[in-house]
């Protein structure tokens, strides 16, 4: 099968079943999207399928096939999303191993929704969690981002 | 073989101070900073190993404790290139390697900053006063009269000025400085300490170039996955790796020897998968069929447990601190007030799950590995390999956070010990389910409470007990009480000043690993006393801050040794950090301003407070709750002060504030139990941790401007939260919390 991540095409002929990130990390050694749960318990894979965000650790490569797959790497060519830029400026990461999970959910929350509530904000982020408390600067810079683009 | 970023620093390292003849050697820099020279003249300018200014003029700056997000590296950073005035732009921050002659490396109990200030500030002015002299020699002029200035040395009068770079070769032929000729800058000369520098791995971070201890990548590489033994020190009756064996990439499954009693950072044993990928060898691991042998622990049950913590901390036992007569003023009083609390264990859950990396050639070793402790991570996998430590080298890679459970390296032996037998490069990678179900546990825990109030509602006697299975027990055999350095924890520091205190331990026993979670006891020591506290202000109609200050009463140093406690003091001097109530008041004062606690009835809010001394620094927080009509309940808001002394970075000291709250309402909302032996949860479906719509909206902190010596930050914002939550429940609902965790429903308003 063949599978886009970040505008390159790559081919697969493993396990379908196989998680893509697996396929992520290990096949092409990008390792900004993370391991946390296995289970999309807590988000920290999170990456985008055809815009969507999806935990990587638990979608199969079979679905993946044929389809465009951005990661964190991929998100903006100069590492300059507007979500990056607020998330440097709000000073979000602690540890910053969950963030690249952050970013990209609450980029794919932005697109669906350019102006999201408090509710629609914790509605969204709620599948990522984040052990060190930065919740409450996510959800700072999230609003910057958004009042920015209105 | 690729290298991680850290990795290439290192190199980088390598590479200047293989043209620096100047090495010195310095091995307990704090204690007597004692510099010793060793070798001649070089291009370099390393006066000990904190510091190695090259040719260049780049300032490559050691930072030898962990990161795990408290942004040590930025800190350590701003102390060393403060003392220089260095340009932030040419400055270069290299991980240190596991190494003793850093002196301590072991990340935890707060004090990275505590015990680092002085010494880094020394070793910085030091290799500043050489710049200095350097450029006097060539000006013919009198280095007292230079000084730093952006990466320059200024002479002072006729503003003559020289790089850096061009001071390097003469600098490092210089003798290094006697201590007592070398002075640290003015408060109000600081540059950057004290002010809110951004980190420097922030770019990485949003940009995911980062490597973590699970992100370590080796040509040649496999992966390791473990199944341990659900009891602790089982081992397996039989394994059937029939099917293991059958997934393709899967290359050695190894059953591990069986681990005894005392556990120490021991591996567990159990049986490991050996594959090519990390996805073969979780397959592999999940295809595993074993039996495993009981023993003792596999009678262990969360509900025995806690009714015989319970009767232990109800029955008293050995007194560890005690003034006038408790136990006759608690015989004659017509009425007394008595609570117990419990709270269950927790696991750390860091974000990313333990994970090591090994190479053995030979005798030597090569780790990278997400550690906390890189000394202890070295001597682990010294013992394990039976190799000289000398031989070992161990890398320090980013840490997915750490909260206490990577202070203890099993997991680095774990992958040294597979590396060995395999004859390749191994990362050993724990799933979250061994993380949740093999950890280094914080303890399960009760307390009693009795108190005596006079008629005018005021406290006169305090009685309480502490029962909980100790840390010591993970390392000694037969330890069943507390040890000194847990009851330190918040507990023997008591700050009430009431006529009878009795402070007292009781028994319990282990059954599982205990260890270190972010503050540690604190956590219940807090729980149980300031909400003790609280109901006794309900008891006597009082208002709970009011009554909170008179319990604690005039602003004083306590003299614990004169109420027979043998304080720990986080090993620090009670002369230097004494405990000072006028400090504790202070932040209850701060913290109650900010909330506007007393509107609080007018305005319709309900709120909690709490305050609780730590790692020698003071908090208070009050949070705010709102409860729906079905018994849910949320935190619109929380307040926290604090009074950490001197700080290097009110930004970290703010975020640190934030996320030991949030982390703090995690304690209350989760917990590890086990049933037969096993620990029951697995993985954050029941494993409750705060997620967004749990944690407060807003955190609004409040840091006391202090030139008191630098205390703890990374966990005294911790332990007051679950009692300034519980607290704000029951003034919201009237129903008292004695027992972690907090429902997430609350029962309804009748």
């Amino acid at each position: 099968m063949q599978i886009t991540i970040n505008g390159k095409q790559h081919d697969y002929d493993g396990d379908p079943a196989m998680p893509l990130l697996w396929f992520i990390r290990d096949d092409l050694k990008m390792k900004g999207t993370k391991y946390g749960c296995g289970m999309a318990l807590c988000g920290a894979c999170t990456v985008h399928v055809e815009g969507n965000a999806v935990r990587a650790c638990q979608f199969p490569m079979s679905g993946a096939a044929g389809k465009s797959v951005t990661t964190i790497e991929g998100l903006d060519k100069d590492h300059a999303h507007p979500l990056q830029i607020a998330w440097a400026e709000e000073n979000v990461p602690q540890c910053g191993y969950c963030q690249s999970g952050q970013i990209m959910q609450a980029a794919s929350l932005l697109s669906a929704n350019p102006s999201p509530t408090d509710e629609d904000i914790e509605r969204g982020m709620s599948g990522n969690i984040c052990r060190c408390g930065t919740y409450p600067r996510i959800r700072c810079a999230i609003k910057k981002v958004a009042e920015a683009g209105k | 073989m690729s290298m991680p970023e850290i990795m290439s620093r290192r190199d980088f390292l390598k590479k200047t101070t293989a043209t620096a003849g100047l090495t010195l050697s310095v091995s307990m820099l704090s204690a007597q900073h004692a510099f010793a020279a060793q070798g001649a003249a070089s291009e370099a300018l390393a006066p000990n190993v904190f510091i190695n200014i090259a040719e260049d003029g780049i300032v490559n700056i050691t930072c030898h404790r962990s990161e795990m997000g408290q942004q040590i590296r930025t800190a350590i950073a701003q102390i060393i290139a403060d003392e220089l005035d260095a340009d932030w732009d040419k400055i270069n921050v290299i991980q240190a390697l596991g190494d003793p002659k850093y002196g301590d490396q072991n990340t935890d109990g707060s004090r990275s900053i505590r015990r680092n200030l002085d010494r880094l500030q020394l070793a910085s002015a030091t290799a500043a006063t050489m710049l200095k002299q350097a450029a006097a020699k060539g000006w013919g002029v009198d280095a007292a009269s230079c000084h730093c200035e952006n990466h320059q040395v200024v002479h002072t009068p006729s503003g003559r000025k020289a790089d850096f770079a061009t001071l390097v070769a003469v600098a490092a032929s210089l003798p290094v400085p006697e201590e007592a000729t070398v002075t640290v800058k003015e408060k109000s000369k600081y540059k950057y300490v004290g002010k809110p520098v951004a980190s420097i791995d922030l770019p990485a971070v949003v940009s995911g170039n980062t490597t973590y201890g699970q992100d370590v990548e080796l040509d040649g590489m496999l992966v390791a996955v473990i199944v341990r033994p659900p009891v602790m020190f089982t081992s397996p009756k039989s394994v059937d790796d029939t099917k293991a064996k059958q997934v393709k990439g899967v290359k050695h499954i190894i059953t591990l020897p069986a681990a005894k009693a005392p556990a120490v950072f021991n591996p567990l044993g159990g049986v490991a998968v050996i594959a090519e990928s990390t996805w073969a060898a979780m397959q592999g691991a999940n295809a595993l069929d074993i039996e495993w042998t009981s023993n003792e622990h596999s009678d262990y049950n969360h509900d025995d447990e806690k009714a015989a913590l319970i009767a232990s901390a109800q029955k008293g036992g050995e007194v560890v601190r005690t003034k006038g007569d408790a136990k006759k003023a608690l015989s004659e009083a017509e009425t007394l007030m008595e609570a117990t609390y419990f709270v269950p264990m927790l696991a750390q859950a860091p974000m990313e799950p333990p994970a090591a990396t090994a190479v053995v050639n030979g005798d030597k070793v090569e780790i990278w590995a997400c550690t906390q402790h890189p000394q202890a991570a070295r001597s682990n996998v010294a013992g394990a390999l039976g190799v000289a430590e000398e031989n070992v080298t161990v890398n320090v890679t980013l840490l997915g956070g750490g909260f206490g459970r990577k202070s203890k390296p099993d997991y680095v032996a774990e992958a040294a010990i597979l590396a060995k037998q395999v004859g390749a490069p191994v990362k050993l990678v724990w799933r979250r389910e061994d993380d949740i179900q093999h950890g280094y546990y914080h303890a399960v825990s009760a307390q009693h409470i009795k108190a005596v109030q006079d008629e005018n509602g005021n406290t006169t006697t305090w009685h309480h007990c502490t029962a909980f299975p100790s840390i010591s027990s993970t390392f000694a055999p037969g330890v069943d009480m507390p040890s000194g350095g847990e009851l330190d924890l918040g507990f023997i520091d008591n700050p009430f000043n009431v006529a009878n205190m009795q402070l007292e331990k009781g028994k319990a026993v282990n059954h599982v690993r205990i260890g270190w979670l972010r503050s540690v006891c604190n956590v219940f020591h807090a729980f149980a006393i300031q909400s003790f506290a609280d109901e006794l202000a309900h008891a006597a109609g009082k208002d709970s801050k009011a009554h909170l200050l008179q319990l604690i009463g005039p602003g004083r140093i306590i003299d614990l040794t004169a109420e027979k406690a043998e304080p720990g003091n986080y090993g620090e001097s009670l002369e230097k950090y004494p405990v000072d109530t006028t400090r504790l008041i202070n932040v209850i004062e701060r913290v109650t301003k900010m909330a506007k606690w007393d509107d609080r009835k007018k305005e319709g809010r309900f709120l909690g407070l709490a305050a609780h001394r730590s790692f020698v620094s003071y908090t208070a927080t009050v949070v705010e709750v709102v409860v729906n009509e079905d018994g849910t309940w949320s935190i619109p808001k929380t307040y926290i002060s604090i009074d950490p002394g001197t700080i290097v970075n009110p930004e970290h000291v703010r975020a640190q504030c934030e996320g030991g709250s949030i982390f703090g309402l995690s304690c209350a909302m989760g917990q590890i139990t086990a049933t037969d032996g096993a620990v029951e949860q697995s993985n954050f479906h029941n494993y409750t941790v705060a997620r967004m719509q749990h944690a407060p909206k807003e955190i609004e902190v409040d840091i006391v401007e202090s030139d008191a010596p630098p205390a703890g930050v990374g966990e005294p914002p911790t332990p007051p939260f679950a009692p300034a939550l519980a607290n704000a429940l029951f003034a919201a609902t009237g129903q008292r919390i004695r027992e972690l965790p907090i429902p997430m429903r609350l029962k309804k308003n009748s």
